[in-house]
């Protein structure tokens, strides 16, 4: 096994079922809901599953794998079907297609685990591959620069990104320096390590707004929780977006929802 | 910042001087990588796809790769052994230096002499070992260990090792690196003429022909076999690749990757003692193929960590080591390579270092760069998973017990009660919902609005 890969061959079709992540249930509500627009905008036919939690990425990087088999066993019986699982979330989505069958190598179950995780998609790697959107007719005038989270390495969702942002009208994506660059989140990591994880929040920060951006985005709220939460503590004027909330609000601004 | 973790102290607590001259030196190098590959090649990512096939495939073969070097070896008039451990090698390094009636060694840089602590060994033993490598030797006069595997002395600053020359009489206190080079050049060459054994590592070995390849940048490799009667290499028998003609594959990666080199300045090809034919070099080689636990690692299903060629690339680009710097591993290896390797190498002393695998965002740019694509975050975790089996204590300091949060989220309704009523901090471990009495969050970060179950809410509403 390489680099992080997305499974081949997943189920695209309109019809999905969303994972919302926890840090959404909990905290960024419009998230989600700006994921739902943006996938409906596109004619998608949307289930929630309702016992959803989560999906089990923190107790896997703690080496805790008991702990997060438990919890990726209820996510699997949650999100049962064939249907396409999209989560707006690159390291939720990396934790069900690539950690999962990792933790359950030595397991029974897997090939149970193995199915959920060949029908799992990252938001805009689904918007882009497995539904073939190649333009957004959106409107949106502001400087960005985005941080490509770590999770997204290896897979095709950065280029996916670059595809839809690119393609919307009054947006600027200014590139920034050593995008390979961590923001130190890594989950536990940034409690354990907490000096270590400041250090290198502080030097993400620097690049991301070096070019005076309007606004920071990325597509993974684990990250913005953190380096976002470093930018509010120092006063940084710089407004923080999810990239589906920009595709939502340049739908808006463009009048199309 | 209050901290349980070593690594994370040793950051903290570092030198600022020392911080900055590893990042710079890191990041650089990071830089140069990327740019040697990327204009070279189109693909760069294929090529290390296959290096690591290349590796992998021998490490499944490798008791046969291995009888085959062994007989290509003796066929080129080398003699071969074999160590099963550190005190092995050593033994055996002093049996041949005995043997021969010999008394002093200059060598090469080798990662494996600093496995095994050899220096240390031989000395106590009544030998004179000269490192060549001019890191190595300012190491060597210092008393200190490198922090690097490529760039042994880059938490070093030129001030530092112009007192060092002056407390060993190599001249009066002068700082300019051209100065220090010269100074150590002269003093090395005395050295090279007085030694009767020369000892070396191997960067790769071909089976097939029994070649082994050195790559330097100064030419003291060369030099270790230029005067002395013996040479004697000690490789790990990881260092095997099947054929010649995948030689040329890793030195062409190994120099870019490590240093943003095309190629290193010196490559060695040494197949055996000097032939009669031959005027000049040494007339006994000795291959001593060490284990040191390597076939355990073999056995462990972090195998693929044994595809290592040493280049580097992955302490480079990582965020952690940029930070902390190589001591803060303590151990020979540091960096992601040695956060899977050192622990593993560490036998029935893993727990002493099982915090190692927990130094790691998981950010997987050591992946990225490995140029024999070594899954590290996967092996990272792997160990992770073996630390927290195993109860090693040094682990687990600092991360949250999440039995609880593995409870509530296996039971939806509790869950969604958690959501709704807001509690859900008091069962969260810290690092994904930060719970209020975790300082180290809270320090450097401002807390996200709590807007738990809003967005099931909003969802159900507009269904209607
Ligand atoms: S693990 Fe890979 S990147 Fe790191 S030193 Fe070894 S070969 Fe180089």
């Amino acid at each position: 096994m390489s680099l992080l890969h997305t499974p081949p061959n997943r189920p695209a079709g309109k019809s999905i079922q969303l994972m919302s992540t926890c840090l959404c249930d909990a905290f960024y509500a419009d998230v989600a809901q700006a994921t739902v627009e943006v996938l409906e905008f596109l004619g998608c036919d949307i289930e929630l599953p309702d016992g959803q939690t989560c999906c089990g990425q923190p107790a896997f990087n703690s080496g805790d794998w008991a702990n997060s088999r438990k919890v990726v066993r209820h996510t699997a019986k949650v999100f049962a079907g064939d249907k396409p699982i999209v989560v707006p979330s690159g390291s939720c989505a990396a934790m069900i297609f690539h950690g999962a069958p990792l933790e359950f190598e030595k397991e029974a179950d897997l090939p149970v685990i193995r199915a959920l995780a060949d029908r799992t998609w990252e938001l805009l790697d689904f918007i882009v591959h497995g539904l073939g959107v190649t333009e957004w007719p959106g409107k949106f005038d502001a400087k960005i620069t985005v941080h490509r989270s770590c999770h997204l390495r290896g897979t095709k969702s950065p280029e996916a990104m670059a595809t839809l942002l690119d393609s919307i009208e009054g947006l600027q994506v200014e590139p920034i320096d050593e995008t390979e660059q961590c923001c130190g989140f890594g989950g536990t990591f940034a409690v354990t390590f907490p000096n270590i994880s400041n250090s290198m929040g502080t030097l993400k920060i620097e690049k991301l707004i070096a070019c005076k951006p309007d606004i920071v985005a990325a597509a993974d709220m684990g990250c913005m929780m953190h380096f976002g939460g470093m930018m509010e503590k120092q006063g940084l004027p710089q407004k923080r977006m999810h990239v589906a909330q920009i595709l939502r609000d340049s739908l808006k601004n463009a009048g199309k929802i | 910042m209050k901290t349980k973790q070593q690594i994370d102290r040793t950051a903290r607590d570092l030198d600022p001087e020392v911080h900055d001259s590893n990042f710079m030196g890191a990041k650089l190098k990071s830089e140069r990588r990327y740019n040697t590959l990327f204009r070279d090649y189109d693909d760069p990512n294929k090529l290390r796809e296959i290096a690591g096939n290349v590796k992998q495939h021998t490490l499944e073969h490798l008791d046969t790769y291995l009888e085959q070097a062994e007989e290509s070896f003796k066929r080129n008039g080398a003699q071969v052994h074999y160590a099963i451990d550190d005190a092995a090698v050593n033994a055996q390094v002093l049996r041949i230096m005995n043997e021969t009636g010999s008394q002093t060694m200059v060598k090469s840089k080798s990662m494996l002499t600093e496995e095994v602590h050899m220096l240390d060994y031989l000395e106590k033993n009544g030998k004179t070992v000269v490192e060549t490598d001019l890191g190595e030797f300012i190491l060597q006069i210092d008393g200190d260990h490198p922090s690097h595997i490529v760039t042994p002395i880059v938490h070093k600053n030129r001030r530092g090792i112009a007192k060092s020359f002056e407390r060993e009489g190599l001249g009066d206190y002068n700082d300019d690196p051209e100065t220090i080079t010269r100074r150590a050049r002269k003093h090395l060459r005395q050295k090279y003429i007085d030694a009767e054994v020369g000892l070396t590592g191997g960067n790769f070995v071909s089976a097939e022909s029994g070649r082994i390849v050195l790559v330097t940048n100064e030419g003291n490799a060369r030099f270790c076999m230029a005067a002395n009667k013996i040479h004697i290499a000690v490789i790990g028998i990881e260092k095997l690749v099947p054929t010649d003609r995948d030689l040329g594959l890793f030195i062409n990666l190994i120099g870019r990757s490590g240093t943003g080199q095309q190629v290193t300045v010196y490559n060695q090809f040494i197949s055996g003692p000097k032939k009669d034919s031959q005027p000049h070099g040494p007339e006994q080689m000795h291959v001593i193929f060490v284990d040191n636990r390597r076939t355990e690692v073999l056995a462990s299903d972090c195998r693929e960590i044994l595809r290592c060629i040493r280049c580097g690339a992955c302490l480079n680009v990582c965020p952690i080591y940029r930070q902390s710097g190589g001591h803060a591993y303590r151990s020979v290896y540091p960096g992601p390579v040695g956060a899977v390797l050192s622990p593993l190498l560490a036998g029935n002393r893993f727990p002493e270092l099982a915090d190692l695998p927990k130094a790691s965002s998981l950010c997987g740019a050591c992946n990225e760069v490995c140029p024999v694509n070594i899954p590290i975050p996967d092996l990272l975790l792997r160990l992770r998973d073996k630390a927290k089996r195993e109860g090693a204590k040094e682990a687990m300091k600092g991360t949250p017990n999440l039995g609880m949060w593995a409870t509530l989220c296996s039971q939806p309704t509790m869950w969604k009660t958690a959501l709704s009523m807001g509690h859900t901090m008091n069962y969260i471990p810290t690092e994904m919902i930060p719970h209020p009495s975790a300082k180290s969050w809270q320090g450097a970060r401002k807390l996200p609005k709590f807007e738990g179950g809003e967005f099931r809410k909003w969802f159900k509403k507009r269904a209607k």
